[in-house]
């Protein structure tokens, strides 16, 4: 039987200012046969989403087709005229961007979205889409089918909305799905969620779907076919069994490097006890802190409350959990952005003032935040030799000839070229502009480095070649690092101590090994066990344990009262956790637990 | 066993791809191209028009240069002549060469916005980054007495004013100043407060920056390009308002010569078929147009963010 969608040989070139054709995709291969889903995994740049629009006949703005063919059921969809195209798209092939929540608009029900592309075409009436939709719904597992239709994309979360997208393309049942990263903005939890979801309706509605990611191990649980590709050209193309367990090609191997191993004991790097002695580097104790401002002064969203974490001298934190649980808020304290309504920051023994201005000079150098997002962290009108130059004339009061060097000494640490001195923020990467980011907070010669998430919006074999560059910069530099991220495994590869955050409250602290092995609390349990592994398979494993079943498909609350983590905890007692505080158990060894549940029981 | 030799793809370095393709520079289309000529020509005309103007432009021409040969009228008509040899784009409503006003005009008109324009720059933007880099309050302060003003129509603040003060060209020049400064003040501080609340500003703050560096450093770079294109737009529009307040009779006083108190003066002439009213007319519109033509273009290639600023 033929396939479904054959791209042959497709070439696809972008038309620059002065009418010459730069390829992006030189000549890619592949089949999707029905009831199958391909995968196409790559950085960005390899051309992958270019790729998986041309099976809508589709190419953005500047970018045209130059040869090959993309053949629908043996049509080529190419060629087709805007009209046939028009009803090729959202009826026979559906697109499903990566963003929900821009995806959905705002002012209309999730029903009518749900419904309207099939209306639209003529394929199911008004009354038919709906009951459809309510079908699909059961099937994404959403809650409430009968009446979510009704409620508006603010009223559900993160993860629902993702699935209630698939549900908006599969409406009008499409013979091909195109999925661009719909699981790469979500948080460990949420995504297990989608991608469970995702594999059933593809399953259910034997639908085709091009599945486009530059993560392996999502892609391991739910392909059947991986095209791996590397600057517009199949590197690898094979089953996914056989990608993923015996890579032949170079790119993929480095790909598989890339995936950061599942979190596990004796991950850390050692913990020496000798500088414990002195005074904590930066210290925080009993911190609350908020948004808003309330007439008594409390603030009106309080994020962090009573929280305590002591960085020393030379070793790196990290700070864990998922978004909402207050993490950046935690850094911002630190770093003296928000000023905390109750508690100390402590620098070196020394109190600091809760506020910026109120910081001296000295003060502020000593403790350098990274931001997350480098694309806006680097002011775009300057050029890195002013970005990185500034700190050092600022805090070290270095100019002329000495800043320069400087200036040469620090992009050779963070592994750039020395002629990047002369570049702009936009004529970098992605991976190329964190490097100078950290690099300016390197400038200042910091003894705490903030790092906010500095790795999340980078591709994986980026994101690992900084972290590498981290641990190095570490080494060299004696300086104590605090790692936020919601990624586990990356965390766990890097800190040696672990702070995990739920809801602004710390359920567990330890020494990195301590946290990641038994006993856990049951929210570290669910985190650990939500981290894809690169295995054929581990998704269903994944969502049959007890964390998951209770855990996932949940929304961060904020509570004032007893546990947060009450109603995603399969341990939760029923009228004790939801009233009362956690008792803090001490582990020994500075490990500490916060739950009603005694080691025992939470042993297991 | 033989080593088997490493292939050319085994050995390939995979560099991180760039982001995005280097910046575009800004390639005007054929319309820019063409108001940049406009705008050119005019400029040249600011320069030397009053050189290489026939006559004066307060100057009456003389019965005798309109005598036609072999005709026995000794007294003809000197206004709203049609052109001619003498008289290229023929004569005006009291005898005076058109041709030599509108030279000697495009400096009193350009030059008066133009200098208006970049008075109104100077109290907007100054005013504008303050209120957004400021504290609340002074945000507040400053932008509900710019509320103010923008609610007094521009039109009517500058009769009350010029009947008050009497219609001097340095008040013209001041009051057409702080009544475009407004709408300016509500560009520079929306420009403004998005930059300030950007990522690498508030890495400027971490780093304890003080107020002055965080605005010509950070901000004023990144505000400078938008506002520049936005300055065309308003230009235009105080060379029409300013066109405006002459044809009424409060602007540019006689003798001197003024695009938009030569159509008023000439208007009769319309009756007459006269040419008088139309080519001032046809001055300001090039001007305008070209001034606009540029701004849609390179605007149009910033990604049209800007026009949608403009409107709120």
């Amino acid at each position: 039987m033929s396939p479904l969608l054959a791209v042959d040989d497709l070439k696809i070139s972008a038309r620059k200012d002065d009418g010459d054709l730069t390829p992006i995709v030189k000549g890619v291969t592949f089949n999707v046969a029905r009831g199958e889903v391909v995968a196409l995994i790559g950085e960005s740049g390899s051309g992958k989403t270019t790729i998986a629009l041309s099976a809508l006949g589709y190419t953005k703005p500047g970018l045209e087709f130059v040869g090959g063919e993309v053949r629908l059921e043996g049509e080529d969809v190419i060629t087709m005229v805007p009209d046939q195209q028009r009803a090729l798209r959202g009826q026979r092939v559906a697109y499903l961007a990566q963003s929900a929540a821009a995806t959905f608009n705002p002012a209309l029900t999730i029903g009518e979205q749900v419904t309207e592309s099939s209306v639209l075409h003529g394929i199911l009436s008004k009354e038919q889409a709906h009951e459809r939709a309510k079908v699909l719904y059961q099937a994404l597992e959403l809650p409430d089918p009968e009446l979510l239709g009704r409620r508006y994309p603010h009223q559900v979360s993160g993860g629902q909305l993702q699935r209630l997208m698939a549900a908006m393309a599969l409406c009008g049942k499409p013979d091909l799905l195109v999925l661009d990263e719909p699981t790469t903005a979500l948080d460990v939890t949420t995504q297990i969620e989608v991608l469970k979801a995702f594999k059933s309706v593809i399953k259910q509605e034997g639908s085709s779907a091009i599945y486009v990611t530059h993560d392996l191990s999502v892609v391991a649980q739910i392909a059947d076919h991986i095209v791996v590709l590397y600057a517009g050209e199949t590197q690898e193309y094979g089953t996914a069994e056989q990608v993923v367990n015996r890579p032949t090609h170079d790119y993929t191997r480095r790909l598989m490097h890339a995936v950061r191993p599942p979190p596990a004991a004796g991950q850390g790097d050692a913990t020496s006890g000798e500088h414990k002695r002195d005074a904590p580097a930066l210290e925080v104790s009993n911190i609350t802190a908020g948004y808003g401002k309330k007439s008594d002064g409390k603030p009106t969203i309080t994020v962090l409350r009573d929280v305590s974490v002591a960085i020393e001298r030379g070793q790196s934190i990290g700070v864990i959990g998922e978004s909402g649980c207050g993490k950046s808020t935690l850094a911002r304290v630190m770093a003296g952005l928000l000023p905390a309504t109750e508690g100390q920051v402590l620098l070196g023994g020394q109190e600091l003032k809760s506020t910026l201005v109120q910081r001296s000079r000295d003060e502020l150098q000593k403790v350098q935040f990274v931001f997350q997002m480098a694309d806006t962290a680097l002011n775009p009108k300057q050029r890195i030799d002013h970005i990185l130059g500034r700190p050092l004339e600022f805090y070290l009061g270095l100019k002329g000839k000495e800043k320069r060097k400087r200036v040469g000494e620090l992009l050779e640490m963070v592994e750039l070229p020395q002629d990047f001195a002369g570049r702009y923020p936009e004529e970098l990467s992605g991976g190329q502009k964190q490097r100078v980011n950290l690099a300016r907070a390197l400038a200042a010669s910091p003894e705490v480095l903030l790092c906010d998430e500095v790795i999340s919006a980078l591709d994986s074999i980026v994101g690992a070649n900084v972290i590498d560059l981290l641990r190095r910069l570490r080494q060299q530099t004696g300086v104590s690092f605090v790692f936020i991220s919601h990624d586990l495994s990356t965390v766990a590869s890097f800190a040696d101590e672990i702070v995990v955050l739920y809801a602004g409250r710390v359920v567990e602290k330890g020494s990195t090994d301590r946290v990641l092995s038994p006993p856990y609390h049951p929210y570290t349990r669910l985190l650990i066990s939500s981290v894809p592994e690169l295995r054929v398979g581990w998704l269903e494993e994944a969502v049959q344990t007890q964390e998951a079943q209770a855990g996932i498909d949940r929304l961060v609350t904020l509570t004032e009262t007893g546990c947060p983590f009450f109603d995603r905890c399969p341990l939760a007692i029923e009228d004790t956790c939801d009233q009362e505080t956690p008792p803090i158990r001490d582990l020994g060894e500075g490990h500490l637990i916060s739950c009603h549940r005694s080691e025992s029981e939470f042993r297991h | 066993m033989s080593e088997i030799p490493q292939s050319t793809t085994t050995s390939r370095q995979f560099d991180e791809l760039p982001d995005a393709p280097p910046k575009r520079k800004i390639r005007l289309s054929w319309s820019g191209k063409l108001g940049i000529a406009v705008l050119v020509f005019w400029a040249t005309i600011v320069a030397i028009g009053p050189y290489i103007a026939p006559y004066d432009e307060a100057e009456f021409l003389d019965e005798s240069l309109f005598i036609v040969p072999g005709s026995d009228e000794k007294y003809p008509d000197t206004d709203f002549q049609p052109p001619s040899r003498v008289v290229l784009l023929g004569s005006d409503y009291m005898g005076r060469d058109t041709l030599s006003r509108i030279l000697f005009g495009a400096r009193t008109t350009i030059g008066i916005s133009f200098i208006a324009t970049i008075l109104a720059y100077l109290i907007g933007v100054t005013l504008g980054i303050a209120a957004a880099v400021g504290s609340r309050f002074l945000d507040m302060v400053l932008s509900r007495v710019n509320d103010a003003l923008l609610s007094i129509p521009s039109i009517m603040l500058g009769l009350v004013m010029i009947a008050a003060l009497g219609s001097t060209i340095p008040l013209l020049i001041v009051l057409t100043g702080i009544i475009y400064a407004a709408s300016v003040f509500r560009i520079a501080r929306s420009l403004g407060q998005e930059v300030m609340v950007s990522d690498f500003v508030e890495a400027a703050r971490v780093r304890g920056e003080g107020l002055w560096w965080i605005i010509t450093r950070e901000i004023l770079p990144n505000v400078a390009m938008p506002l520049a294109t936005d300055f065309g737009l308003r230009f235009v529009w105080v060379i029409l308002f300013i066109s405006a307040l002459s044809f009424l009779g409060l602007g540019v006083q006689p003798p001197m010569s003024d695009w938009g108190s030569m159509v008023k003066e000439n208007l009769p002439g319309l009756i007459y078929g006269s040419v008088a009213p139309l080519v001032p007319s046809l001055a300001i519109a090039t001007l305008t147009i070209s001034v606009n033509m540029i701004v849609d273009d390179v605007s149009a290639q910033t990604g049209g963010k800007l026009a949608k600023r403009m409107i709120s």
